[in-house]
């Protein structure tokens, strides 16, 4: 009875095979397999690579740092998008252009930007230092010092992308109801009860979506520093993408930064599902029910 | 008609024709750029000659401007000259190997032309086509020193078509160290005469005397040396550098960086260890942000005044040179400082000497070749024959963006800066003396040109990086380069690394 239907699902899953999977299922061969530079192809080489991925102290050391950079960033990132979308969302004088004006970073090149980032924080030449100088904090080692490229790296990617948490967190407060608002205007709740007891809550849900969203794009931070650091002072701030990458297309080690990949995969896909189930608990009002 | 008018009309028509042939013969390429067209299969003539038309050549290369630039102009002027369709694709250099080497080992001819590094000879040599025997007997070629067609075969074959050589020399500020003043107050500082760095220990000690300090009178401060630092932005290329006059031993044959015999690693032995230690002692030399150097910032540093010594490839020195340079016909070049104490591995000590040490590095240099696969090998080293003829290199070599240095004998000439660049006596004789003197020293390094070069120079780099940056000692970080690079050649095979190494201690130990 009606199997006429999975006819017509056919072709969608046909694609959905082609586009997704195959690609997915490749990566896992390939990771089975020591294709390099020298051994081209598809060969057996069971789970050495894996086993090597294990004693990689520089691959853990990179996910760690990773952990590190993407909670914090996407932490603060939260709360001044969440700031910033407070402020548009009331009735201010140039309201459209402060939305705009906000959301440029988001609209530029990651790659391009790092490159201005790079010549701001260039510690010889970049404008940043004698700023810093003229206002009496003095010079920094931006870019040479593991603590301060760290902090670099974060700058940019909070620069970058909190637009995006205030574009998302903007759009879920003009979709609120106005009616709980009354109800606490008329029980004399202040400005700070009512963001604590009205907005924080109803915008819940929406905060959600958009952590996991950034935290998703920023566990996979490449471009900035590629073009920042270079994983540098050291491997001070090397990620898992940055050294994926390095292992793949420089030392062309295909086999190996497949295995890596996917296992990278499969951390990212159970960290990011505790993390959203956390949240959904955390901020979610009935999500425990 | 009249038969004289006949006579006349047959007269002037003869006429027009020998003109014409005349032309034809003396056709004038100087709108190409280039001073002379040298005669011969090469030569602007002969490839105006051929006809290519209805034929497409593919051609990989490096970004613009740097080796990218001039290969799409004389791309562009392929195709005038012959017909044929050139297409020429730039990659940015972190995409270059891999973009080259997923066609060679999926057998797809998506190439005809290559430009890459040199060194990567090890891991593209099975892809590569011999240069014919007719190219390497044109002019061009037979002028290429030695040690550059050294560089460009894969034991007794040429694979590469050379079209570039580098080195690495030392630079520094000719003015300063001529002056009464920077003298003086080297003097009262360290308390010895200032002179050019004969080692690299001396080295830091000119570097610390002059960082932090306007030596050059603009009101800004001047640092002691620019070099790259940065990881994987080349900064093994400046260690090396820096090693090699401690452990590349004049006596000892056999490998510099593996022993030969055994593949053991040998960047952990002393000799490494101290070039190391040397390489981190000078970050407090440098200037801001110097401990994260690129290439480019180095080029910037020392070309645009910033420090007082630098060493690399020829990027700085032209830099400087350039005709808006503010340190124009200021500065020198030598032989990069070499080492009064070199490591004996042999002995297992270290071995005293009145003259330092000095070992030439050969590191790099672009090269093109012709894919093995390719189905218009005859075109495509008509194209590498004629982007190198002499005209052409003659006329690259005078932009310095082009990345294009010298590696023909005719290169080393002084009163061809002074004549075509207006570089000052002194300078021209300091920069070709110096080229020379490396292209033919007996104690010359290297690059590792072995399959997996990549990942080999990759963990050099990444324990390099974290000594400088104070992770970990000299010594702990090149045991951790060492055990990785162990690991690295039981995975390739040590005896197929010993093969493709044997080639480059060939080269070092003639």
């Amino acid at each position: 009875m009606y199997r006429q239907k999975y006819i017509f699902l056919l072709p969608g899953l046909l694609v959905l095979i082609a586009v997704i999977l195959f690609p997915l299922l490749f990566t896992i061969r390939v990771s089975f397999s020591s294709w390099d530079v020298y051994n081209p192809g598809l060969n057996n080489a069971g789970g050495a690579m894996y086993a090597r991925m294990w004693e990689d102290a520089r691959y853990w050391e990179a996910l760690w740092r990773l952990s590190l950079l993407s909670v914090s960033t996407v932490l603060i990132q939260y709360v001044l998008g969440f700031a910033l979308a407070l402020l548009v969302w009331r009735e201010i004088a140039a309201r459209r252009f402060f939305r705009v004006l906000f959301l440029v970073p988001m609209m530029t090149t990651p790659v391009v930007m790092s490159v201005i980032w790079r010549t701001i924080f260039h510690e010889s030449l970049g404008p940043l230092n004698p700023i810093l100088n003229a206002i009496g904090i003095g010079a920094q080692p931006w870019l040479s010092q593991p603590g301060f490229a760290f902090a670099a790296v974060m700058i940019v990617e909070i620069w970058q992308w909190t637009p995006f948490m205030f574009l998302l967190l903007l759009a879920g407060l003009l979709s609120l109801p106005s009616e709980p608002y009354l109800a606490a205007k008329v029980d004399g709740a202040g400005p700070i009860r009512t963001f604590l007891s009205v907005t924080f809550p109803m915008m819940g849900a929406i905060s959600v979506g958009a952590i996991l969203i950034r935290a998703i794009e920023a566990s996979k931070i490449m471009e900035t520093v590629y073009v920042l650091t270079s994983g540098g002072p050291g491997t001070s701030t090397e990620t898992v993408s940055y050294y994926i990458y390095i292992r793949g297309m420089r030392d062309f080690q295909i086999g190996y930064s497949a295995a890596l990949s996917l296992t990278y995969l499969i951390i990212m896909a159970v960290a990011l599902t505790l993390i959203a189930k956390a949240l959904m608990r955390l901020m979610v009002r009935g999500a425990n029910a | 008609m009249t038969a004289g008018t006949t006579l006349k009309r047959g007269f002037l028509a003869t006429t027009a024709l020998a003109l014409t042939a005349g032309g034809a013969l003396a056709e004038d390429y100087s709108k190409y750029g280039i001073k002379e067209d040298v005669p011969g299969i090469c030569s602007y003539a002969s490839i105006d000659a051929k006809d290519y038309s209805g034929r497409t050549l593919n051609v990989i290369t490096h970004a613009i401007p740097v080796i990218g630039e001039p290969t799409a102009l004389h791309a562009q002027q392929f195709q005038e000259l012959t017909g044929a369709t050139v297409n020429v694709v730039h990659v940015p250099f972190g995409d270059l190997f891999q973009r080259v080497m997923i066609p060679f080992q999926t057998r797809q001819a998506a190439y005809d032309v290559l430009f890459y590094a040199s060194l990567w000879i090890g891991d593209f040599n099975p892809y590569l086509a011999e240069v014919p025997a007719e190219y390497q007997q044109v002019s061009g070629m037979e002028s290429v020193t030695a040690t550059y067609r050294g560089i460009a075969s894969w034991g007794d074959r040429m694979l590469q078509y050379t079209m570039d050589g580098d080195r690495h020399y030392l630079k520094y500020r000719a003015d300063v160290f001529n002056s009464p003043e920077a003298q003086a107050l080297f003097k009262e500082k360290t308390g010895r005469d200032l002179t050019v760095p004969a080692t690299w220990e001396e080295y830091n000690e000119v570097a610390a005397a002059f960082t932090n300090t306007d030596w050059d009178g603009d009101g800004a401060p001047n640092f002691g040396t620019a070099e790259v630092t940065k990881r994987d932005d080349l900064m093994f290329s400046a260690f090396i550098s820096r090693v090699a006059p401690y452990a590349k031993h004049p006596d000892v044959k056999g490998g510099f960086f593996f022993d030969l015999e055994t593949m053991t690693p040998l960047v952990n032995s002393p000799g490494w260890v101290r070039g190391l230690e040397l390489f981190v002692e000078a970050q407090a030399s440098m200037p801001p942000g110097g401990t994260s150097f690129g290439l480019g910032d180095e080029i910037f540093s020392f070309g645009g005044g910033q420090t007082l010594m630098s060493y690399s490839w020829d990027d700085a020195f032209i830099q400087a040179m350039q005709e808006d340079s503010p340190i124009r016909n200021k500065v020198a070049a030598a032989m990069l400082p070499g080492a009064r104490e070199v490591w004996n591995r042999e002995t297992g000590q270290w071995d005293t000497f009145d003259e330092p040490n000095r070992v030439a590095y050969v590191t790099w240099g672009w090269t093109s070749a012709v894919a093995k696969d390719s189905q218009n090998q005859d075109m495509a080293f008509d194209f590498l024959c004629f982007f190198a003829n002499e005209g052409n290199t003659e006329s690259d070599l005078q932009i310095g963006r082009f990345g294009i240095n010298p590696y023909r004998d005719s290169h080393f000439d002084p009163a061809f800066y002074e004549a075509e660049l207006g570089w000052d006596k002194a300078v021209a004789e300091t920069y070709t003396t110096t080229l020379k003197g490396i292209d033919t020293a007996p104690n010359q390094v290297f690059d590792l040109r072995v399959p997996g070069v990549g990942e080999f120079m990759s963990s050099l780099a990444a324990g390099v990086a974290r000594a400088q940056s104070g992770e970990q000692t000299a010594q702990a970080a090149l045991d951790g380069v060492a055990a990785e690079w162990t690991a690295i050649v039981e995975r390739i095979g040590a005896d197929r690394v010993r093969e493709a190494y044997a080639n480059v201690v060939a080269l070092e130990d003639r």
